[in-house]
């Protein structure tokens, strides 16, 4: 799959990064859009080097969603047409304060699916239009499982996992591939906070296989590898076992 | 309380101690408050030092390694601005396609720009280039009280020069700008030169340097008597031709090492390599070749995490600067030395230095002979060796290598390092390193007559 004008959305998060390093490598084109101007422009300067032909970026917060519109617009506008957009914004809440919260739990879910779905809404119709290009979402392991630990983070994951794969089956007859991208443990800034054992990955490691996956166009993808085995354990512990593990 | 990272180690995994807590950088924009932070603070990239220069027991390590983006390239001027954590394969990657090349190779690539800088490293041209200090036109640094600083040969200099070896005393280096060599394809011209003592290695470095760009030896540590020294000289330049320009690069799978070994396998690793080389080059006496640039710097980078072959022990690298002002008798009794002892590796890496002179205040390099090998770790009797060849290096007028080192005396660097009370003038109040507080340096001055930068 051609991979020459690509929106990358929460272009700062660090997996996104280096899937971005991928493509510049490749020359490619690139939308940055994020939150934070500082970082954007951090980000696209090192994209730069790195060989892009050219790097826009666009100041967003992703839950603004009435300016998504506008955000693809101006992409297209840009660039001509658009071959990829990749979604890898998200936030890692805290699973404690969402369950004495509503308002933390809905802003959890906000962020991590309604903004997603949002933009896919829009997105989908575009590319549809187009007959041709990728749609990949950092979705997340946590959504294969409702677990105790993070079960409303997994359950906005999930429903972005569920989204797509909906979205994937309406777009393959116009010829867009849409990419479900799991991650497993990945160490990045989201998860400073945790301790780093055997399970987490690179950034770096996570990132090529975002590329990979989008160049392929392939459907539902688990990076590392692995953790499609792990996963599929862990789906079929029965629900009953499942309350008794402490995961 | 060690909740977020992996534990840092230093490459020869000796000593082996813990930092009360890691903080990883992630953004130049979104630094922590370093006067916030329990100190004492310092730098950590890849872990690629060998001794304890790197860590920092008990004191808070700011991980530099998510620090990896490029701030600009002048393909024109050859001119690479990067962040700090940037590793100088990464560098590689982006500028050997572009026809560019490090002015400055070490012996391995997987070293951090920043760490280049604070180490001041070296390679098999320094008889030309000098070191990668000799290369840097800029650096930014953040120092504890908050301050950054641009540091460059016309702007806040002195602090240029302390941080160029300055081990990462000095604050944290947030990103470096450094002229690169202009390369016509990625190959290098090697000629490999079988020789048989001391005196055909000197005669063939003076041979050489003119002509070379890089040039090295091999000695074989084992040899004494009329073979003392004996080994392979490697000498190379980079290939002009435009044809292997064209010639794509052979792609390699890395071997690693998954487990810890017993420590003699990489002895008989090495022995077997020695003895391939040595035995096919003794049919001719010189093999002439054309290689790709990474076996040829990085011959051990193709083995990830080769130091665990040195069991869970850990070893030691001893590297020492001989003035060859004092002709080769020194560097020929500590041969003599090591092969009595039968302790060291079985391969040692030899080198002429040149007259090149550093900007940096505690750089390493002098004009003379270096000699790098390294030692299992045996307790004691390892340790008495070193003070054996402590004394010859101290004798001669020579000195150590901090980034190599885990056991030397403070007393030993002063003499080492003349200009140490200078540099102390700009050590960051708050950052130090198991290292520096082994050397425990009180200077004449009393420690308040800190420079304010």
């Amino acid at each position: 799959m051609v991979l020459q004008k690509v929106v990358i959305v929460g272009a700062t998060s660090a997996i996104a990064c280096e899937a971005a390093k991928c493509m510049a490598a490749q020359g490619a084109e690139l939308f940055l859009v994020g939150r934070n101007p500082e970082k954007l422009e951090t980000v696209a300067a090192d994209l730069q080097v790195r060989g892009a032909q050219r790097v826009e970026t666009f100041v967003l917060d992703v839950n603004d969603v009435a300016r998504h519109q506008e955000m693809l617009d101006a992409a297209v506008a840009a660039f001509g047409w658009l071959d990829g957009l990749l979604i890898a914004h998200g936030t890692l809440g805290d699973q404690h304060k969402c369950e004495l919260s509503v308002e933390e739990t809905l802003r959890e879910f906000q962020t991590n699916a309604l903004s997603v779905i949002a933009l896919l809404t829009l997105a989908a119709n575009y590319f549809e239009q187009r007959g041709r290009g990728c749609i990949a979402v950092l979705s997340s392991v946590a959504g294969d499982r409702g677990r105790p630990s993070n079960y409303v983070y997994g359950a906005a994951k999930g429903a972005v996992s569920l989204f797509l794969q909906g979205l994937r089956a309406r777009l393959a007859r116009h010829g867009v591939a849409v990419v479900t991208i799991k991650p497993g443990l990945v160490d990045t800034p989201m998860t400073a906070h945790l301790r780093k054992g055997l399970l987490f990955s690179s950034a770096r490691r996570v990132g090529r296989g975002v590329y990979r996956a989008m160049q392929q166009g392939r459907p539902v993808v688990y990076l590392p590898g692995y953790w499609r085995l792990v996963m599929l354990i862990i789906r079929l512990i029965p629900e009953r076992v499942f309350q008794r593990l402490s995961l | 309380m060690l909740s977020t990272q992996a534990i840092p180690q230093s490459w020869g995994r000796y000593p082996r101690v813990k930092p009360a807590r890691v903080v990883p950088i992630y953004w130049r924009d979104q630094l922590p408050d370093l006067q916030a932070l329990p100190g004492p603070l310092l730098a950590y990239g890849y872990g690629r030092s060998y001794g304890d220069s790197c860590l920092n027991e008990n004191g808070t390590v700011l991980l530099a390694s998510h620090l990896r983006r490029f701030l600009s390239f002048d393909e024109e001027q050859g001119l690479l601005r990067c962040e700090a954590g940037v590793s100088l394969a990464e560098v590689l990657d982006l500028i050997v396609p572009r026809g560019w090349f490090l002015p400055v190779s070490p012996g391995t690539k997987f070293v951090s720009v920043g760490g280049a800088i604070a180490n001041d490293i070296h390679g098999k041209n320094h008889h030309k280039a000098g070191t990668f200090g000799c290369h840097v036109t800029r650096f930014e640094l953040l120092r504890s009280n908050g301050k950054r600083l641009i540091c460059s040969p016309t702007e806040n200099r002195e602090l240029f020069e302390a941080t160029i070896g300055g081990l990462g005393l000095t604050g944290l280096i947030l990103w470096a700008e450094f002229r690169l060599k202009r390369i016509h394809n990625p190959y290098i011209d090697m000629e490999r030169i079988r020789y048989d003592s001391l005196e055909e290695f000197m005669e063939l470095c003076a041979e050489s340097d003119e002509q070379y760009e890089y040039t090295v030896a091999w000695v074989d540590c084992l040899a004494s008597g009329s073979k003392l020294g004996r080994g392979i000289f490697m000498r190379g330049n980079h290939n002009r031709s435009p044809d292997y320009a064209r010639k794509p690069l052979p792609r390699k799978l890395p071997l690693a090492v998954p487990v810890d070994l017993p420590s003699f396998t990489l002895n008989t690793l090495t022995l077997k390599i020695f003895n391939t080389l040595y035995d096919h080059s003794q049919l001719q006496k010189r093999v002439s070749k054309v290689v790709p640039y990474e076996p040829f710097f990085y011959p051990l980078d193709s083995i990830h995490d080769w130091n665990r072959m040195y069991g869970p022990r850990g070893f030691f690298q001893y590297q020492c600067v001989v003035p060859y002002d004092q002709g080769y008798d020194v560097m020929k009794e500590i041969l003599q030395r090591i092969s009595r002892s039968g302790q060291g590796s079985f391969l040692a890496v030899l080198k002429k230095f040149g007259d090149v002179r550093s900007p940096g205040l505690l750089s390493f390099p002098r004009p003379g002979l270096t000699l790098a090998l390294d030692f299992a770790n045996q307790g004691p009797k390892t340790l008495r060796l070193f003070e054996e060849l402590d004394a010859l290096v101290r004798e001669s007028g020579g000195a150590l290598y901090p980034a190599k080192d885990a056991r030397m005396h403070g007393e030993d660097f002063k003499r080492f390092f003349p200009r140490w009370q200078e540099f102390m003038r700009y050590v960051d109040p708050k950052f130090s390193s198991s290292f520096w507080r082994r050397m425990a340096l009180v200077p004449s001055w009393e420690q308040s007559a800190t420079v304010e930068v």
